[in-house]
């Protein structure tokens, strides 16, 4: 964090020119309601052009891998559940994934159909928020939103009663996970599941040919591939700007290579395409729940030989990483044999996305940025840690 | 491509590079390579340009403390004894130096492959702890890399904007360190309020109240 004494600071365009104007050095945020929590950008305006653009973090600071570090692997899986808030059951799976590869623990049928199911209901409720976060920046006050929250509700009751938490779930474990799932959950699943293509069409009637919301977004922040590749953006912000890369495909982890499901793509990389490929990626998101539900078989849903207490995996070191709703998250792992992690690292999608926040402003004006940085989608307990 | 390989593909195009491979016993078989400083960017852009790997994504890098050790060994030694030359046991101490060490996991979004990991190690943990940075290679590394300066203290030479990142500009220590100890208040400013209570102090040691 820079020392910023002052909010708004005047700036020579060039020393002794001042019949050229000035710059105005704005500091937008941390208490900016359209900052996604407390975030700062410091701004540097010629009239109402973004001429520079620097992200400041680090408010929620917490050293989660310093803690990881002093606690046990189990430990450390309720933290994981405050990284990125919105999607807890995601990086729960990354971390698990990530102890599996480091101790070679093999994860049953039933667990693995389970971890699909969540995972994709988490990746549907955190893009319809973010849809209806979007429109809120714009202007849309309240109706996309709470459209949104109304379909996220029918999910977050289906992880209270499947984890006893609606957001902090902390239910994978080392090889499944923690319970099963209680009876007539896969019910009331495939009754929420088929509800949501009602509330998709619903949503996009709303949004998706607005002139409002085109004029605002189509066009604005264009990301171009090469560059998207290079500053290793990932996730719904990668695809729109059309590079085909989903860990889902790439890596088939867990069982997603026995399910039938498109990677949206966007052609322009502007913020349209960004909303856009998110609408889509809901309805493929669908595809996989409606077949993970009807296949799901019975079984253990722990691999009964991984220790609980006492788990000390060999010296080592294991990368594993997942297609989160937000990109790519990934586990780095070293152990040197004792019950903590040697090393912990968190490979945080939200704030490598950020590095691209820079470009993609310059040249926009003022209430752009607003709505470009509501596209990339982040959430401040993941980038600051 | 195996890692092998991979190491022969470099030696061949970038003359001089020094690379070991080093192995990993854990059931992840992620072996990784130890690669240079002085190659470093040399061999980052082979790696992502040349045509069979393209890794053209840099989705990770970590920073990783190893501190020095003391290592302790037994040591006979011929010494007079009582005017009698014995043979006598010694313990002699010797402390390794530690360094700092930097991996990058290498994917490739054209071929989807990966990943391959890449290790860069600083001389010590005190003074000579700059590497080379790959910022310009692949511009994914800018804030990682920036976080790794702050919470590990290696410097990135050539990086564009190096700076702290998550904690503030005044803060002095590198809290991801091993040894690192959390001060006991952060935000220490003597006040007029310790002079109160440092005379409350001393008006209870005279009048002889706890």
């Amino acid at each position: 964090m820079s020392t910023a004494t002052e909010a708004i600071r005047i700036i020579p365009k060039s020393p002794g020119a001042n019949d050229e104007g000035q710059w105005l050095e704005v500091s937008m945020g941390p208490q900016h309601p359209s900052t996604h929590g407390v975030f700062r950008m410091d701004v540097v305006l010629d009239g109402e052009r973004i001429v520079k653009l620097k992200p400041v973090f680090g408010y929620l600071h917490r050293n989660h891998e310093k803690i990881a570090e002093n606690e046990s692997y189990l430990g450390s899986m309720p933290y994981t559940d405050r990284l990125d808030y919105f999607c807890s059951l995601t990086n729960n799976w990354a971390y698990a994934l990530a102890v599996e590869k480091l101790a070679g623990i093999q994860v049953p049928e039933r667990a693995e159909y389970i971890r699909i199911i969540t995972a994709e209901l988490t990746r549907f409720q955190n893009h319809a928020c973010l849809i209806g976060f979007l429109t809120q920046d714009m202007g849309a006050s309240g109706t996309p939103l709470m459209y949104a929250f109304r379909e996220r509700e029918k999910i977050l009751d289906l992880f209270e009663s499947l984890t006893g938490a609606r957001m902090m779930c902390n239910y994978m474990r080392f090889g499944g996970c923690r319970v099963d799932l209680p009876a007539g959950w896969i019910e009331q699943a495939r009754a929420a599941v088929a509800s949501f293509p009602r509330f998709l069409d619903e949503f996009e009637q709303l949004l998706a040919s607005n002139e409002i919301l085109m004029a605002r977004t189509q066009g604005v922040g264009v990301l171009s591939k090469e560059f998207a590749v290079n500053a290793g953006v990932s996730g719904p912000v990668l695809r729109a700007s059309g590079v085909n890369y989903d860990v889902r495909k790439a890596d088939k982890y867990g069982i997603y290579d026995r399910f039938a499901f498109k990677i949206p793509l966007g052609e322009h990389g502007d913020t349209y395409d960004r909303y856009m490929v998110r609408l889509l990626e809901m309805r493929e998101s669908l595809k996989i729940l409606e077949l993970a539900l009807r296949d799901i078989p019975a079984g253990p849903i722990v691999d009964p030989k991984t220790k609980i207490r006492g788990f000390r995996p060999k010296p080592g070191e294991a990368y594993a990483h997942i297609e989160a709703p937000k990109g790519d998250l990934g586990f780095y792992l070293i152990s040197d044999g004792s019950s903590n992690p040697y090393r912990y690292r968190v490979r945080p999608p939200s704030l490598v996305n950020l590095t691209v926040l820079e470009e993609l402003c310059i040249g926009h004006n003022v209430a752009d940025v607003v709505v470009i940085l509501g596209s990339i989608d982040i959430v401040m307990g993941e980038v600051d840690r | 491509m195996t890692l092998e390989t991979i190491e022969s593909e470099i030696e061949a195009n970038v003359p001089g590079c020094v690379l070991e491979i080093v192995s990993n016993p854990s059931p992840s078989g992620q072996h990784s390579l130890r690669i240079d400083p002085a190659h470093a960017v040399a061999i980052a852009t082979f790696l992502r340009d040349a045509e069979p790997l393209r890794l053209d994504y840099c989705s990770n890098v970590t920073g990783v403390d190893w501190p020095g050790k003391e290592i302790s060994e037994k040591v006979k030694i011929k010494k007079l004894v009582d005017g009698v030359e014995q043979e006598v046991e010694e313990v002699r101490k010797t402390q390794t130096l530690g360094h700092l060490e930097v991996v990058y996991h290498l994917y490739s979004m054209e071929k989807k492959h990966g990943p391959v990991i890449l290790r860069m190690s600083t001389e010590d943990r005190a003074d000579r702890v700059h590497l080379p940075s790959l910022t310009p290679v692949w511009r994914s590394a800018e804030f990682q890399e920036r976080e790794i300066f702050d919470l590990y203290g290696v410097i990135f030479d050539g990086h564009p904007d190096l700076r702290r990142i998550l904690m503030w500009d005044g803060f002095q220590d590198h809290p991801m360190r091993r040894d690192y100890v959390e001060p006991d208040d952060f935000e220490y400013e003597p006040t007029p309020h310790d002079e109160v209570l440092e005379r409350a102090r001393q008006h209870r040691t005279i009048m002889g109240v706890q």
